[in-house]
């Protein structure tokens, strides 16, 4: 096991003749703690499948250091970086049964047969596959096949690290809730580091202590999914997590306060007045709520999603999409809206204001 | 998913049916015709049973033929499987010298067959052939006309060159075929070359060996051309495979009815290997 | 276009994919099938589409008997789950194609094309071929072509599957616009309880080749008439368990008790069972008391996914908020008793209403 850093990590593909190179990978500088789950979060081309590269050797960075505890790994080849990894489409050696493809890194690593058989039947065990140690690999269904890659990294002692590359894309999705919870589950026994590369919110908030959240080929937040949901450093952040995403409305600094289209947003972090650039305010739908006094608005939509309802609204032309309980009435007449002051947060080009008095 | 029928279909199909009709069948029923029947000419026939086939059966001639033939369908398959799945490995996988590799693998399957004998036979000439006069010039005893051991080492090598192409490329479309995610994984679990032909490479080229096994053996069993041009069978019957020891005997000696029977044989012989074959490696894919 | 199946099955082989099933669907607005995969959602579209023959059953739309005339005859449009384009075609020529098959001409062509591309907010790649397009992109070209050909009957296949969590996301609220004008009967199928929330319309919840209950969406989630239907509707899955009714009490456990509802007052004792949303299991308040073992906590920023062992069920509570417990961890849940809904030992509701 091992603490993984990225010192200045940059990456370009080569370019095409003539032209500058394009980095899929913007500097990246980083300390992942040992034994934490990791999950590397952002939409499709964003630059999270570069950087699961560089951590398995498979792409060495153009630019940079990656170092696993002291020893720097950047030109260290994949076999020698004792990471496991879990792909996206299951891997699995067809012609050998279950126990032999759990047993196959041991082999390979010359471990003596008895030990090979105890620590095979105790991943086994945790991975409720003891029913089909005796079976052949290719008949099994893909959580199946998954859970095996899985057990073929957890087998050897000595990993570094877990890598998964979604994982759960082929799972079928009444499964894919009982491998998620199962991986939580074994993260929690053995304390492995884990990364998890994905493009859904749901899988990387629950699985991760710390999600890695990209855009654009640049790590835009680092937190746990509590400080990513109440304190999105970067708008893209508060728009792809949360669903619906969170509401950016432009507004003006006045006092401290912001001013969103004449109403003055109380909240209780007040920032300094002299800022230079566009200035959103932008707030969770869970923090808006229907109240006696507050901004006048219009009802757009009503949508019931059982547990809660989103309900979107207009003030002049801004749309405000809200969360309202399942219970609670929505009001008839003039309806009128309010943020909770502690949830507002200030925007200037798109990067977060921290205000004073902040928690 | 079964999908609808579609009445229309069969209608388009049916000029290849005639076809086929006349290309395969009426020509086979030819051949059963005289296989049962003995005639002199002049569309008279006379019923003979069995025969023909008794005949053909107990001769010495055709079970020298077809012990020669199994030997040499034996022998190239012994060479080119093992060979052509080597190279194809070792062929690089992208980049343009993959394709400069297709294109020198898919030469020798774009000469004509009878070119292909006669380039042999001009290479390993004894006193002129680049091959024959090399050997001779070095201290080797070599003449292939004269000597049954270099005729049989000269049309095995011959067909080697010219057919291991086609194993290689079926292999590599086979090895093509695997995620580079097999490779990440082996390595990860440190797995030797070895095991990594052993678990991954050969568990997916196995359905295309299959194939190319079948395809050679079919090929090599029906060869005629390329050792008829090279050697003609000789020297003396040496190298008369069946089909060559066929012709001599329809239109060498005009024994219709024997030869008749004896491609028969010859027929059902391939078919009953092919068919063991197939089912043996089917049985291994299901379990 | 009303589509009406009519003891409508389908068998392969010996194999029975669809049971006799019977379900009208009314024009306009959104139909969804919802269920796990292999629960028979894809055949019943290719039943609708005339892709495949119904064993037995008869298919209507408005007052035509439709089974077995062959899909090119029908007015109908499919939209799949992978991003099915002609690669060789530029993006305005894919959304073109079933237009110029239909021998419209070039400037009706024209006028269309440009209307559905605007709509779908492809206008800027009309000149690019699908392979430059990102899978969004690439899937609402595929939608486009269903929907330039104003077919009557839409089918929509986990069109959404393949695509990134978010981008999901904003289709998922345009689709329902898109269709609105149309008057096109559309039908979803869907693996998602929560998609089929969003989309709205009506429901019908499908296992094992069996439509379970069709109806209105929010009908379906809110009263379900078995528990299939609400396992089925349930994401996470719903928590079930076996109680006994002895008198005025209804029991979980010896300890675990409540006075029954007044749908179960008038029935005689004995085997009952509940359903209990995820999000109805509370980590404080009143109500009926539920001491579990902690197995396992998912904190997705606003919410709490925690699993637990209650004896030998698994229950699982989808809480408001950051709860932290730690694995083995024993605590206290409550629930309302009235967030109840009760089943017979035949798995079919004991209704409120009915009663």
């Amino acid at each position: 096991m091992a603490t993984i850093r990225f010192k200045n990590v940059q990456h370009a593909y080569p370019p095409p003749k003539g032209q500058d190179p394009v980095y899929a990978l913007k500097e990246v500088s980083q300390v992942w703690e040992d034994g934490s789950a990791y999950a590397l979060l952002g939409p499709s081309g964003c630059g999270k499948t570069t950087l699961l590269n560089i951590i398995s050797g498979l792409l060495t960075p153009s630019e940079g250091k990656v170092y696993f505890d002291d020893q720097d790994v950047t030109d260290l080849p994949t076999s020698d970086r004792q990471i496991a990894q879990v792909f996206q489409f299951p891997v699995v050696y067809d012609t050998m049964t279950v126990f032999d493809n759990l047993a196959f890194p041991l082999r390979n690593r010359g471990t003596d047969e008895a030990t090979v058989k105890k620590r095979v039947h105790q991943i086994a065990e945790m991975l409720d596959l003891t029913a089909n140690l005796k079976k052949k690999a290719s008949g099994l269904t893909a959580d199946g096949k998954q859970k095996i890659s899985l057990g073929r990294g957890l087998v050897r002692s000595d990993v570094n690290a877990i890598l998964f590359d979604e994982p759960l894309t082929v799972i079928d999705p009444h499964l894919k809730w009982q491998l998620r919870s199962k991986l939580k589950e074994l993260h929690q026994q053995i304390g492995v580091t884990m990364i998890y590369v994905t493009h859904d919110q749901v899988e990387a908030l629950t699985f991760a202590n710390k999600v890695v959240v990209m855009y654009d080929g640049a790590v835009v937040q680092v937190g746990t999914p509590v400080e990513l949901f109440n304190k999105p450093k970067h708008t893209f952040v508060g728009y792809f997590i949360g669903s619906p995403g969170m509401n950016f409305l432009p507004c003006k600094i006045d006092r401290g306060q912001p001013v969103f289209h004449n109403n003055i947003l109380a909240t209780s972090h007040p920032v300094s007045d002299d800022l230079n650039g566009r200035t959103v305010v932008g707030v969770r739908p869970e923090f808006v709520e229907f109240a006696d006094d507050g901004i006048p608005v219009v009802i757009e939509k009503i949508e019931d999603l059982g547990r809660y309802q989103v309900v979107t609204v207009k003030h002049e032309s801004e749309v405000i999409k809200m969360v309202v309980n399942e219970d609670q009435r929505i009001p008839a007449e003039s309806p009128k809206i309010h943020f909770n002051p502690d949830q507002i947060r200030i925007y200037c080009d798109d990067w977060l204001v921290e205000g004073g008095d902040n928690e | 998913m079964n999908k609808t029928l579609n009445q229309k279909a069969w209608w388009l199909v049916t000029p290849v049916l005639i076809l086929v009709a006349f290309n395969a069948f009426i020509p086979l029923m030819t051949v059963v015709n005289y296989a049962f029947q003995e005639t002199f000419g002049n569309n008279v026939f006379f019923w003979e049973g069995t025969t023909w086939f008794e005949q053909v059966l107990r001769s010495d001639r055709f079970h020298d033929a077809l012990v020669r033939q199994l030997l040499f369908t034996g022998m190239i398959l012994a060479i080119e499987v093992p060979l052509g799945i080597g190279v194809a490995l070792t062929m690089p996988r992208k980049g343009h010298w993959a394709s400069v590799c297709l294109v020198l693998m898919a030469l020798p399957l774009l000469i004509p067959w009878n070119v292909v004998g006669a380039m042999w036979n001009i290479f390993a000439l004894p006193e002129i052939g680049l091959l024959g006069h090399t050997l001779n010039s070095m201290g080797i005893d070599y003449n292939f006309t004269r000597q049954p051991v270099a005729a049989w080492m000269t049309t095995v090598l011959m067909d080697v060159w010219h057919w291991t192409s086609l194993i290689v490329l079926l292999c590599y479309a086979g090895l093509s075929s695997i995620p580079d995610d097999y490779y990440q994984a082996a390595n990860i679990d440190g797995a030797s070359r070895w095991a990594i032909f052993r678990f991954i490479q050969l568990p997916k080229m196995k359905r295309v060996l299959t194939i190319a096994i079948l395809l050679r053996f079919m090929d090599s069993f029906m060869i005629y051309t390329e050792p008829f041009v090279l050697t003609g069978g000789g020297p003396g019957n040496t190298t008369t495979f069946l089909s060559i020891d066929l012709v001599k005997i329809a239109l060498g000696q005009f024994d219709l009815g024997p030869a008749a029977a004896m491609s028969l044989i010859y027929f059902l012989v391939v078919l009953l290997i092919c068919w063991v074959f197939y089912t043996i490696m089917m049985r291994n894919e299901e379990q | 276009m009303t589509i009406e199946l009519r003891d409508v099955t389908f068998r392969v082989g010996a194999e029975t994919h669809i049971y006799e099933t019977n379900l009208v669907l009314e024009p306009g607005g959104f139909n969804i099938l919802l269920g796990t995969t292999l629960s028979g959602k894809t055949t019943l579209m290719r039943l609708m589409a005339g892709l495949e023959k119904p064993a037995t059953g008869e298919i209507w739309t408005k007052d035509r008997n439709v089974t077995g005339v062959p899909v090119q005859k029908r007015s109908v449009a499919m939209v799949y789950q992978a991003f099915i384009n002609y690669p060789s075609f530029s993006v305005y020529d894919n959304i073109a194609s079933p237009l110029k098959v239909a021998g419209l001409s070039k400037k009706e062509i024209e006028e269309k094309v440009h209307r559905f591309a605007d709509l779908l907010q492809l206008t800027p790649t009309l000149n690019r071929l699908p392979s430059e397009l990102s899978g969004g992109q690439q899937q609402r070209t595929a939608l486009a072509r269903a929907l330039v050909k104003g077919t009557e009957l839409v089918l929509l296949d986990e069109p959404l599957a393949n695509l990134d969590y978010k981008l999901r996301e904003e289709l998922r609220d345009e689709l329902p616009k898109l269709f609105a004008d149309t008057g096109a009967t559309v039908v979803y199928a869907t693996t998602e309880p929560l998609e089929a929330l969003m989309l709205g319309g009506h429901t019908a919840t499908l296992k094992e080749g069996r439509v379970v209950q069709f109806g209105e969406t929010a009908t379906i989630y809110r009263k379900p008439t078995t528990m299939e239907s609400a396992e089925v509707f349930s994401d996470p899955p719903i928590n079930t368990a076996s109680i006994k009714k002895r008198g005025e009490m209804a029991y979980l456990a010896e300890t675990v008790s409540w006075k029954v509802p007044r749908q179960l007052a008038s029935l005689p004792d004995g085997d009952y069972k509940i359903a209990l949303r995820p999000h109805h299991l509370l980590t404080e308040g009143q109500g009926v008391e539920l001491d579990g073992i902690v197995q396992i906590t998912e904190i997705s920023g606003s919410d709490s996914i925690i699993r637990l062992n209650v004896g030998d069920n698994v229950w699982v509570c989808q809480a408001r908020g950051i709860h932290s417990y730690k694995f083995g961890e024993k605590a206290r849940f409550v629930f309302d008793a009235d967030h109840c809904m009760y089943f017979g030992a035949d798995d079919r509701l004991i209704d409120v209403d009915s009663r």
